[in-house]
């Protein structure tokens, strides 16, 4: 296959970026997305000569790392949507098959205010850990669990929990909403844990604490587009939200009462 | 030398409890005093830093992604095994103790495979109360299912994703403790050294990878939880940035370096299909459950296959071989990794291999889904037949997945003793890092229970024991000249890789070395291809180090930069694997030398020469490291030869 690649360069967060133009040729119908930026890459430091290369021929950043779709670390912009054309897929596992030869494709960083630009195809996402750290768990210290069974989870519960449970953190909710909101990210953790008996202790504590670190780091709302179910790479439904919203309003209506 | 693995005295299953009452304590007021560098935020390294930091320790925690959430312990797909023996099927600890050691067979120690056994119970009970959505049955109650090496049903699991159930619920132990302030959390920084002060260990050196400025911490004590070193291979189920540096930079500042021959390949990868190829990606040995392995019994039909010019869907019933149920009928599609790797190479070099390079055997749900129905078979793997279909574009609920052995795991790697401490003091090394618990193949699903075992409940008490004479000690200064050497020791490594600026590109180099590896310490191994091999890797040595291009600067996100500097420590790595290989004149587990097996092709080890474990001890720049052995004492099993027929 033949293509064209507009990528976004730029050298660190606060200088100007643009496009650049790359061709590539002979590329295999399997070979994954970021594979052809591997390929890329090869290329430009082949070519490179001396001290002196023009940033647009030095190597293109881009964050990646299990490549199989779990770990999350991989995100890009391809062609106006997070994790590119196909459903249901991380970029790491998006393959040149969902292209056409000759298809020219624009690259492009998670775009959001909250997503700070590192540098080209990076961003920096501590934001969503730093919603976790304010509350996205079960408080118990090593030790202290009682035993397993001693905890029965009705199944059809435990299978909610997991569904909302299978977010990777890769922000491709945030990267599709035109608020740049992180409500299915926090949704998908509060949902996960209000699911199950475990999780109920602190729920009201849990889902304010998250909300208000959301709204610090400067994610957006929600306007119930559903552009974040959709481009989800795990399907983590927009449902979770709701229940969010219900877990929320119940803990502002007894908050005296657990504050 | 001495080599004191400081093994509690009493009857197996009392050493544990004895160690635990007589180990030394560190007051509250003390812990707060002490601080302690954790590298790595996998099942190990996340759980370890969160139990410390639960425990008042202050914790310095660090990885080289950008979030401790990433580590690779979130792909591990099948399930965490454990001897609660819900299902009444006859386990026990003493029968996770007894599979695990023979499933390794016989080469590591009873005492840590038995506490391993042992605490593997709190382990689920811990998860649970995390929030960890386990697979349930319809009571509400935890369901199990079967793994290879095993005849009783004690994995438990969430879906295709233990590993990042698993995974989250420690990273949430831990992302409290950040909140709390006990531990602070330092991502994208690669560790690029230990620092040793008076013979302690004291501290790292590393390189943020966003600024590229090179740093110092110190603390009372530093754990390795940094993984495996599966990526020497280059093509491996790890993680891209998967590296063995903190642990070799550790080995070459005198920490000793166990059995790095013993490594394991998964059989059940999908199967490399182009030279451009970044990494392969495994199927969960769970699929064994309900999946029956084959290849077709005529080689023209396999012939045909290759050609496509057939589907797998035309052999008939009759015409397949099912080869692992023809060849172990007691376990089936369910033998050790080992074992079943090698039952495929045997059947692929035989030329019944399929896929358009030979290199493949079939995976197949036929039966399983016309028994049991599509809807289970979704329930249980739906994730990873939607993962194969997007790698291979094919439907495995219609045609049979194709697989083929890869690495995955390795089961050598820094020595260590009862309390997880190297021959270093105040060195710590957990999960798949330290070499102890699985000897020479790992069972499925005892990764997950190893990792967080040494996290959760291990490391925190054993390291007490050292911590409680440091109470005394105050915070170490990071401007020691230990520190500033090795600092400058660091900045010179990477001058020296910026400076080359040759003509081929780090990957070519790292490529190379995978398949010099692949070939010849690969699934099977002999002493002429090792020989050869050692020379291979010290000439692709030579190659980097005069003709590595390096492109790009040292002040900002170099990957290059820093893939350059994992590729140099695997380059050493990749010899001592083939040394220690080389050594051990036997088979064993995933180690298969070609020249020691039974008339049946089965491993034949050689218990009187080679029950020990191999220790390696470096002994400078260009020199050949000292082979020195750990005596493995058997006094609670009798090491038989392996059979799963």
């Amino acid at each position: 296959m033949r293509v064209t690649l507009k990528i976004w360069r730029q050298q660190s967060p606060n200088s100007k970026g643009k496009f650049v133009t790359y061709e590539l040729d002979n590329i295999s119908p399997d070979a994954s997305f970021l594979e052809v930026l591997d390929i890329l890459n090869q290329k430009l430091i082949k070519k490179a000569e001396g001290k002196d290369v023009p940033y647009e021929q030095t190597p293109i950043a881009f964050d990646h790392d299990c490549r199989e779709g779990i770990c999350g670390m991989c995100g890009l912009y391809i062609n106006g949507r997070p994790h590119g054309p196909d459903e249901r897929v991380t970029t790491c596992q998006l393959h040149m098959r969902k292209f056409k030869d000759g298809d020219v494709i624009v690259v492009e960083p998670y775009r959001a205010k909250a997503f700070p630009i590192i540098r080209d195809l990076m961003v920096d996402r501590s934001a969503l850990d730093k919603i976790i750290q304010a509350g996205g768990y079960i408080s118990i210290n090593t030790g202290s669990a009682p035993e397993a069974n001693s905890i029965p989870v009705p199944k059809h519960m435990a299978e909610k929990a997991m569904d909302a449970a299978q977010c990777i953190g890769c922000g491709a909710c945030v990267a599709a909403c035109p608020n740049a909101s992180a409500m299915l990210f926090v949704a998908a953790k509060v949902a996960h844990l209000a699911y199950l008996p475990q999780g109920q202790l602190e729920a009201m504590r849990r889902v304010q604490k998250m909300v208000e670190a959301m709204d610090e780091c400067g994610f957006g709302n929600c306007s119930n587009t559903y552009a974040c179910e959709y481009e989800c790479p795990k399907g983590v439904s927009i449902t979770h939200i709701a229940k969010m919203n219900r877990e929320f309003i119940k803990a502002k209506v007894v908050e005296e009462r657990y504050e | 030398m001495k080599i004191d693995a400081k093994i509690p005295e009493g009857h197996l299953s009392e050493k544990w409890t004895n160690y635990k009452s007589n180990v030394k304590l560190v007051s509250p007021a003390n812990k707060a005093k002490l601080e302690i560098i954790v590298v790595g935020t996998g099942l190990a390294g996340a759980s370890a830093a969160a139990t410390l930091g639960e425990l008042g320790y202050n914790v310095k925690v660090f990885c080289y992604q950008d979030s401790p959430r990433r580590a690779h312990s979130i792909a591990a797909q099948g399930g965490i095994n454990a001897a609660k023996n819900y299902r009444y099927d006859g386990d026990n600890v003493w029968r996770l103790f007894e599979d695990t050691i023979k499933g390794g067979d016989y080469r590591s120690r009873e005492a840590n495979v038995y506490r391993l056994a042992e605490v593997s119970n709190a382990i689920i009970d811990q998860a649970v109360a995390q929030g960890v959505p386990f697979a349930r049955e319809y009571g509400g109650y935890l369901d199990t299912r079967s793994f290879g090496g095993a005849q009783v049903s004690r994995t438990f699991y969430a879906r295709g994703q233990t590993g990042q159930q698993l995974l989250l619920g420690a990273y949430g132990a831990l992302s409290r403790q950040i909140h709390l302030g006990k531990v602070k959390l330092f991502t994208r920084r690669d560790v690029l050294d230990i620092v040793i002060v008076d013979g302690k260990a004291r501290g790292i050196i590393c390189r943020n990878l966003v600024t590229g400025e090179i740093e110092r911490h110190s603390a009372h004590a530093v754990v390795l939880a940094s993984g495996g070193y599966g990526n020497v291979y280059y093509l491996s189920t790890n993680a891209k940035g998967s590296n063995v540096t903190p642990v070799w930079r550790a080995y070459k500042r005198g920490a000793w370096f166990a059995n790095p021959a013993f490594t394991q390949i998964h059989p059940t990868c999908i199967p490399v299909h182009g030279d451009y190829q970044s990494k392969l990606t495994l199927m969960s040995e769970s699929l064994r459950n309900d999946g029956r392995i084959w290849v077709p019994k005529k080689l023209e039909d396999a012939e045909k296959l290759r050609r496509r010019e057939i589907s797998p869907n035309d052999i008939p019933e009759e015409d397949r071989d099912y080869y692992l149920e023809r060849r172990y009928p007691a376990y089936g599609n369910l033998v050790p990794r080992d074992i079943a790797s090698r039952a495929a190479k045997e059947r692929c070099d035989k030329g019944y291999g399929v896929y358009a390079t030979g290199k493949a055997v079939f995976l197949d749900f036929r039966d399983a889904i016309k028994k049991k129905g599509r809807k289970y078979i979704e329930e249980k793997y739906g994730n990873l037949f939607q993962m194969y279909e997007k790698i291979v574009n094919e439907n495995p609920y219609e045609v049979p997945m194709m697989i083929y052995p890869a690495i995955h795991y390795t089961m050598g790697g820094l020595w260590v003793d009862y309390e997880l401490m190297t021959n270093i003091p105040g060195l710590y090394v957990i999960g798949e890092a330290n070499f102890s618990d699985h000897g020479a193949n790992r069972l499925g699903a005892s990764a997950l229970m190893q990792g967080l075992a040494d996290g959760y409940f291990i490391l925190p008490v054993t390291i007490g024991n050292y911590l409680a004479n440091e109470i005394k000690t105050p915070p170490i200064p990071n401007d020691l000249p230990e520190f500033l050497q090795a600092e400058k020791e660091v900045k010179d490594q990477i001058e020296r890789l910026m400076s080359i600026q040759g003509k081929l590109t780090v990957d070519e180099i790292w490529r190379e070395l995978g398949n010099v590896m692949w070939e010849y310490a690969g699934i099977a191994r002999n002493a002429e291809g090792l020989k050869m091999g050692i020379e291979k890797v010290k000439a692709i040595r030579e190659e980097f180090w005069r003709n590595v291009k390096v492109p790009g600067s040292t002040n900002y996100y170099n990957e290059e930069l820093m893939k350059a500097g994992h590729v140099a420590d695997f380059l050493e790595l990749g010899e001592l694997i083939m040394l220690d290989a080389l050594h051990r004149n036997e088979s064993c587990g995933g180690h298969f030398r070609e020249e020691y097996q039974t008339e049946d092709g089965e491993a034949l080890r050689d218990d009187e020469n080679y029950a020990h474990v191999a220790i390696w001890e470096y002994k400078g720049e260009g020199q050949t490291p000292e082979r020195h052995i750990e005596p493995l004492k058997f006094e609670f099993v009798q090491p038989k030869q392996r059979s799963y027929k």
